[in-house]
C-alpha cells in the first residue's frame, strides 16, 4: 500500500521544514537516503524510526510524526552518523533541532523528571550523567 | 612545563580515581599541574542548535579563567569536558558576531575572551608536547603482559574538527599503553557509543550497550578496558551488573582511567589509584601480572 504525500503546497509543513533547517543549520534535501547513518547508529535498536527515516520525514515536513516519536529522544548525539554521511549532512543536528521544536513550546513537554527518580538511584548517578540528561531531555 | 588543569565536576566525586591519578602521573613526568581557580561546570554537552549561544557561556568562562592563569598549556582529562570546552572555543573562533555577543554578556569579567587559547586533552599533551618515547623512558614498572582494550567512546574522536585522533581508527591510547609496556588488544567497538546519559532516563539501553562493548573487549582477550570519560566509566563499570543480567556469560571486566595505568607504570603508590572507587574488581589483572 502506498501513502501519497504532498510536499510543498501546505504552509504548515513548510514551516516545520524551515524551523528544522534554521535550528540545525542543515539543508534537508541534501540527503539522498543512502542509509549510511542508520547502518552505523548505535541506538538503532532503540528507535522505531531510523536516522535516515527521520531525515526523510523532516524533508516531507511531517513534524507531528517526528515530534511524537521515541527515536528523537533515543539519539544521544554520539555523532557517528555525521562522520559517515557522504553528503556532509549533520544528522545529529537535525535530530537535535526536532527535539528543540518540542522543548521550545510552552507545554514543558520534558522527557525526564529528575525529582521523580528514586532517591537511591539519584544518589548513585554521577553529576556528568544528570547534567547531560537534563540538558538534552528537559526544556 | 606549567599546566593549567580543568578537572570537571565528576572528578571531584565519582571519579576521584581519575583526578588523583592524573595529578600524580603528571607530577611524576615533571609537569607542574595546577587546578584552575574558580572553575565551573562546562555544561557536559555541546548544544547542537545553531542559535544555542547561552550554553557557550559556561565553557567560555572557564577559558577566561585559564587565560588569566597564564600557564604554558590548558588541559583536561575528561572526554566530555574536553569536547564542550574545545567546541565552544572553535565555534566562537569561527563566528566573530557570536564572540562579540558572548563578550558583551560577560562584561563583568576582567578579561575579554578572544579565542586565542588552545584546549588540550591530556592525551594530546602527552603525545604532542611530551612524546611517548620520552614518557617510555620514565617508566619504572612496565605493565608487561597486561592486555588492554582502549575505549575512546564518542567525544575524543567526534566531531572531526574537535577530535584528538582519527574518528574511525584512533591509536593515541594504544600508543600510550605500548609506551607503558602494556599490550593493546584489537577492539572493534572502541569508538562505539556507551549510551551516555540514557542511564538516567532509560537504563535498559545502557545494559544492552555495555553488554555489547564489554563483551567485545573480553572476546578480544582484554584483561581490562581503559578510558577517559567518567560517564563511559559509570556505564561500563558501575552498570556492568545490569549487562550481566542480559547475558550471564559476560565475564567481569574491570575499567580503568588511562591515567591510573600511567601512574602505576611511572612508579606512583597504589593509594593514588583509588581502587576502592571501582565497582568491578580492578585488582585481579594487576595482581596476576605482579603489578600490585
Amino acid at each position: 500500500m502506498s501513502v501519497p504525500v504532498r510536499i510543498y503546497p501546505e504552509r504548515s509543513r513548510r514551516g516545520f521544514v524551515d524551523q528544522v533547517e534554521a535550528l540545525s543549520g542543515q539543508r534537508l534535501l541534501a540527503c539522498y537516503q543512502c542509509g549510511n547513518c542508520s547502518a552505523g547508529c548505535p541506538m538503532a535498536d532503540h528507535m522505531e524510526l531510523l536516522p535516515h527515516q527521520i531525515i526523510r520525514l523532516a524533508q516531507l515536513g511531517l513534524g507531528e510524526t517526528l515530534c511524537g516519536s521515541r527515536a528523537i529522544w533515543a539519539c544521544v548525539s554520539c555523532l557517528t552518523c555525521n562522520g559517515r554521511c557522504p553528503k556532509g549532512v549533520r544528522i545529529a543536528e537535525v535530530i537535535e533541532a526536532v527535539r528543540e521544536v518540542v522543548l521550545r513550546t510552552n507545554r514543558r513537554d520534558d522527557r525526564l523528571e529528575v525529582s521523580a527518580l528514586p532517591a537511591e538511584r539519584l544518589a548513585s548517578l554521577p553529576p556528568i550523567a544528570l547534567i547531560s540528561a537534563m540538558r538534552k531531555l528537559t526544556s | 612545563m606549567r599546566i593549567s588543569y580543568f578537572p570537571g565536576c565528576t572528578l571531584k566525586n565519582h571519579a576521584v580515581n581519575f583526578d588523583d591519578s592524573t595529578i600524580a602521573a603528571c607530577t611524576r613526568l615533571g609537569l607542574e599541574v595546577k587546578e584552575l581557580d574558580r572553575w565551573n561546570c562546562c555544561g557536559t554537552v555541546h548544544g547542537l542548535a545553531a542559535d544555542d549561544l547561552i550554553h557557550r557561556m559556561a565553557p567560555i568562562t572557564n577559558l577566561i579563567r585559564a587565560k588569566e592563569a597564564g600557564a604554558d598549556a590548558f588541559m583536561t582529562g575528561c572526554a566530555m569536558c574536553y569536547s564542550t570546552l574545545k567546541r565552544a572555543n572553535l565555534h566562537l573562533r569561527q563566528n566573530p558576531e557570536a564572540l562579540s555577543v558572548v563578550n558583551g554578556f560577560l562584561s563583568l569579567e576582567q578579561t575579554d575572551y578572544r579565542g586565542d587559547l588552545d584546549v588540550l586533552h591530556l592525551l594530546e599533551l602527552l603525545r604532542d608536547r611530551i612524546g611517548f618515547e620520552q614518557l617510555a623512558a620514565r617508566v619504572e614498572r612496565p605493565l608487561s603482559g597486561l592486555r588492554v582494550a582502549c575505549y575512546y567512546g564518542c567525544l575524543l574522536v567526534r566531531p572531526r574538527e574537535a577530535a584528538i585522533d582519527d574518528s574511525e581508527q584512533p591509536r593515541v591510547m594504544e600508543d600510550l599503553m605500548a609506551a607503558l609496556g602494556a599490550t593493546p588488544v584489537a577492539f572493534p567497538l572502541k569508538t562505539e557509543c556507551c549510551g551516555a546519559y540514557q542511564v538516567v532516563a532509560d537504563p535498559g539501553i545502557i545494559a544492552e550497550r555495555t553488554r555489547r562493548i564489554m563483551g567485545s573487549a573480553a572476546s578480544h582477550g582484554a584483561d581490562l578496558v581503559v578510558m577517559s570519560c567518567p560517564l563511559c566509566a559509570y556505564n561500563l563499570d558501575d552498570r556492568q551488573a545490569d549487562a550481566r543480567r542480559l547475558d550471564p556469560d559476560l565475564a567481569p571486566l574491570p575499567v580503568f582511567y588511562f591515567t591510573q595505568l600511567m601512574a602505576l607504570a611511572l612508579g606512583c603508590g597504589e593509594e593514588v589509584l583509588r581502587l576502592e572507587r571501582h565497582r568491578t574488581d580492578p585488582r585481579a589483572p594487576l595482581t596476576a601480572r605482579g603489578l600490585l
